[in-house]
């Protein structure tokens, strides 16, 4: 029990939510942070918080927790004001209140295992798979030509298996955002694209993952640009990743050349720029996920958020592996690991923290939206 | 590693804005410097947490400030909040120096913004803080670590050895010790006394008992007793603090910003009696703000309410606590614990005294009671529209003016008007040389810079030889 009673503007669905408002009351009342990011400013526009305002705002916080070691209310003052710590809380509950369908909402709650075990198993189907169907001496042979890879598993196989799991992934999460985009618009439509340049722009630069430009705070009280630099190596590399498999599709249909491509071919190219970052970033970010400060952060979701990390670097890592030994006996075995990773990675993408640079995305958008109109947002 | 047994150069006491740049200034000249802190680390700066902006002269607009403030201006408005009690060398001093702590401070690391939502009226003469005033004392501190400056917090000074205007050593308790603390030069930067409840009644009586304190309940003006005691020269109205109404249901100590209320011209004021007391409509934001501590303080009780109806809900600033909120005047009463008869009628006969006019919160408009003792000059609209709405309020103290004496190098005058030979003091604790009474925004902290400056800087100077 707080020795101050305080007030919440609207009644809420979770203890999370609650204590969300609250904090937005406290925030509102003081306002010194409305500089350090674009939380402040949009609060700032309402009096009246509900549960799609809250997921909205707390969708918005990027997690610098500048505002933690600028407040003057922070713990342990009595007021006890910790947003980054709250929101994300907030944030990682929103993921499961959203998820598509209702029923594996569930799969947010131990994410770390449920993903790992999914991945276990997704790479063991691949193996026994083509133990299963290969024989060894192919399987452990060395293949070198073009279409080398689909002498182990066809290429209409591999590609109707993944691109059906891309496009469950891609419906369930297009479900999820449009019902999240509901919530935190008051059903309002995006409107023109200049809200969603905007929105990229910050996106893509992490502009909100910065302090107010003096960088995070992470392990101590000086603050740093660690976090952002990976969380950029992680997902430029992902999109070169996502480049790298796009244009060898290409090749694969419009060109009839198949992989594996030489060394300095496009998909290669980009493929292991990529690869490269989207090991240099994970590894990076695991290492200020342990670091951090555990007060700014929703400890109970360390286990989702470590799972997408090291589904991202085994991803990479497995992919290069293959790069470097697919010339030899080693191929099938990597290959089947490879793919069972990335098969892994492709259905859990609407039930892992891969959602979060969508839901904040959309965050982003209703936020240029709101400045681009300047008006106080309803009370209702 | 602050080291307790070796004598510094400079010994800072306090751990605000005044006495970081006062560090900062003494380091940066050379000097070993040890700063003390009463207050444990997270309650680490006095007043400064809950500052949020730096008053100071500039001849042109900046990336944050809207035009430029000289230094006649600020003068000028200095003149005006303190109706002439301040000493006119040292102020112009002060301003004068402003504009280049201004620039100072970025290159200590702190960080300017734009002025804050509702606060439209001082971007032009006021350096907001990104981040608010922790975030200032955030930089201030990591800069003074940086450049070698020796902190330790939870450690308040419980004695001076002065010996004719001669510092040679200060008591400080630290870890269950008492540490006899040598050093060559004294800069006092540790604040008033407005947390020190005993102290305020020696001049407010009892009263004092049901003052709220905004600041953190360090600023107990502990080294300011001694140091007049020790026959350094007073100044400043010993009686007078800076008081502003703020929600009666505020904690005790360290409410901070959040629990003000900008709501007075919007309605009535009433005190228990359920009758009003003052005219609600003197002055526009900020006087009509800093007024009204002092007269909630002279109330029975120290408690008044702050009531309205329901256009004017979302005319100000929202705050901490909700409104107490009732369908009628009288329920209000009920709810309040005043008696209903009395408020209905204070009301109706408030309500019968508003003339009509063109209602305008911006300007002093032409709203305003006629017949009616205390008359409501501005901004009088009658309270007729439910839901009703009151705000308890009583006096919520920032700062105290008494403070010791100084001259332009921030040096501490003794009684017989000779100076210090190694004592320098800065922020509240000499606020009271410029600022003999009243407020304009952002004044502490530029008292609390500029001075700062100055002191370390003298006191490395005075370290040396």
């Amino acid at each position: 029990m707080r020795a101050i009673d305080m007030h919440t503007t609207a009644a809420h669905t979770t203890a999370a939510l609650t204590e969300a408002d609250r904090l937005m009351v406290v925030c509102n009342s003081c306002r010194y942070c409305e500089g350090l990011c674009a939380v402040f400013p949009a609060m700032e526009r309402r009096r009246l918080f509900n549960d799609g305002d809250l997921n909205y705002l707390a969708n918005l916080c990027h997690s610098c927790a500048a505002c933690y070691s600028d407040c003057q209310f922070s713990p342990p003052h009595e007021f006890d004001v910790n947003v980054p710590r709250v929101l994300a809380k907030v944030r990682g509950d929103s993921y499961a209140a959203y998820a598509w369908p209702r029923a594996f909402s569930g799969l947010f709650a131990r994410n770390g295992l449920i993903i790992s075990m999914i991945a276990a198993l997704s790479v063991a189907l691949f193996v026994i798979g083509f133990v299963a169907v290969r024989d060894p001496s192919v399987l452990f042979g060395v293949h070198t030509n073009p279409g080398a890879f689909y002498k182990l598993m066809p290429h209409n196989a591999m590609a109707l298996l993944f691109g059906g799991v891309f496009l469950y992934a891609l419906v369930a999460i297009t479900m999820s955002l449009r019902a999240f985009w509901r919530d935190i618009s008051r059903g309002e439509s995006v409107g023109g694209m200049s809200s969603i340049w905007r929105a990229v722009a910050d996106a893509g630069r992490l502009r909100y993952l910065d302090g107010g430009n003096a960088g995070c705070m992470n392990d101590d009280d000086r603050p740093t640009d660690r976090r952002k630099h990976y969380h950029h190596a992680t997902f430029y590399g992902f999109l070169l990743c996502f480049a790298s498999t796009s244009v060898a599709t290409l090749y694969h249909y419009l060109l009839g050349r198949e992989a594996p491509y030489p060394w300095y071919d496009l998909p290669v190219v980009l493929g292991t720029i990529g690869g490269i970052g989207l090991v240099v970033g994970p590894v990076g970010l695991l290492v200020a996920k342990w670091r951090r400060d555990p007060v700014l952060v929703d400890e109970p979701r360390f286990g989702m958020d470590v799972a997408f990390i090291m589904m991202l670097l085994l991803t990479s890592v497995t992919g290069l592996l293959l790069l470097v030994f697919r010339a030899t006996p080693a191929m099938g075995m990597l290959l089947a690991v490879h793919l069972g990773v990335v098969f892994a990675l492709f259905l859990t993408l609407p039930y892992s923290k891969f959602v979060h640079g969508l839901y904040r995305f959309l965050a982003l958008v209703q936020y240029a939206r709101e400045s681009a109109s300047h008006d106080q947002v309803a009370d209702t | 590693m602050a080291d307790l047994s070796r004598q510094y150069d400079v010994l800072v006491a306090g751990g605000g804005n005044a006495a970081l740049c006062a560090a900062i200034a003494a380091r940066r000249a050379g000097a070993s410097v040890l700063v003390v802190e009463g207050a444990p680390k997270f309650y680490r700066g006095g007043n400064t947490r809950h500052t949020r902006n730096f008053r100071c002269a500039h001849d042109s607009a900046t990336e944050t400030l809207t035009g430029p403030y000289s230094e006649e201006e600020f003068f000028d408005d200095l003149l005006r909040i303190t109706g002439g009690q301040t000493d006119e060398v040292l102020a112009k001093h002060m301003i004068r120096e402003s504009k280049e702590v201004l620039v100072w401070l970025g290159e200590q690391g702190i960080r300017f913004q734009p002025s804050l939502g509702g606060t439209l009226t001082l971007g032009r003469t006021n350096a907001f803080f990104l981040g608010g005033g922790r975030a200032m004392l955030n930089a201030l501190y990591r800069t003074a670590e940086d450049l070698g400056v020796d902190v330790v917090y939870d450690a308040p000074v419980t004695a001076l050895d002065i010996q004719d205007g001669q510092f040679l050593s200060a008591s400080v308790q630290f870890e269950g010790k008492t540490h006899n603390v040598r050093a060559r030069t004294l800069v006092a930067a540790c604040g008033g006394f407005e947390s020190n409840i005993e102290w305020l009644k020696e001049y407010w009586g009892e009263a004092a008992e049901n003052f709220l304190i905004r600041g953190t309940r360090y600023n107990r003006g502990a080294v300011l007793r001694m140091l007049l005691d020790a026959g350094v020269q007073e100044v400043g109205d010993p009686t007078q603090c800076h008081a502003v109404a703020i929600d009666a249901r505020a904690p005790k100590y360290d409410g901070g910003i959040i629990t003000r209320l900008d709501c007075v011209v919007f309605g009535i004021v009433v005190n228990k009696n359920a009758v009003r007391f003052y005219d609600e409509g003197e002055d526009i934001w900020p006087k009509r703000y800093a007024i009204w501590g002092r007269l909630v303080a002279g109330q029975p009780d120290q408690i008044a309410y702050i009531i309205f109806d329901a256009p004017s809900l979302h005319l100000f600033m929202p705050s901490l606590f909700p409104p107490v909120t009732a369908g009628t005047i009288r329920e209000l009463a009920q709810k309040l614990g005043l008696d209903p008869d009395t408020l209905d009628k204070t009301v109706a006969d408030f309500n019968a005294a508003v003339r009509p006019g063109t209602f305008n919160h911006a300007d002093l408009d032409d709203c305003r009671t006629e017949g009616l003792t205390p008359p409501k000059t501005h901004w009088a609209r009658k309270i007729e529209k439910a839901p009703f709405y009151a705000y308890p309020v009583r006096p919520g103290i920032t700062f105290t003016y008494l403070g010791v004496r100084v001259n332009e190098e921030s040096r501490m005058l003794m009684a017989d008007g000779k100076p210090a030979a190694n004592m320098f003091a800065a922020g509240e604790i000499m606020a009271g040389n410029v600022l003999g009474r009243g407020y304009a925004a952002g004044i502490g902290m530029t008292i609390g810079s500029v001075f700062g400056r100055l002191a370390g800087r003298g006191a490395a100077k005075n370290a040396r030889n």
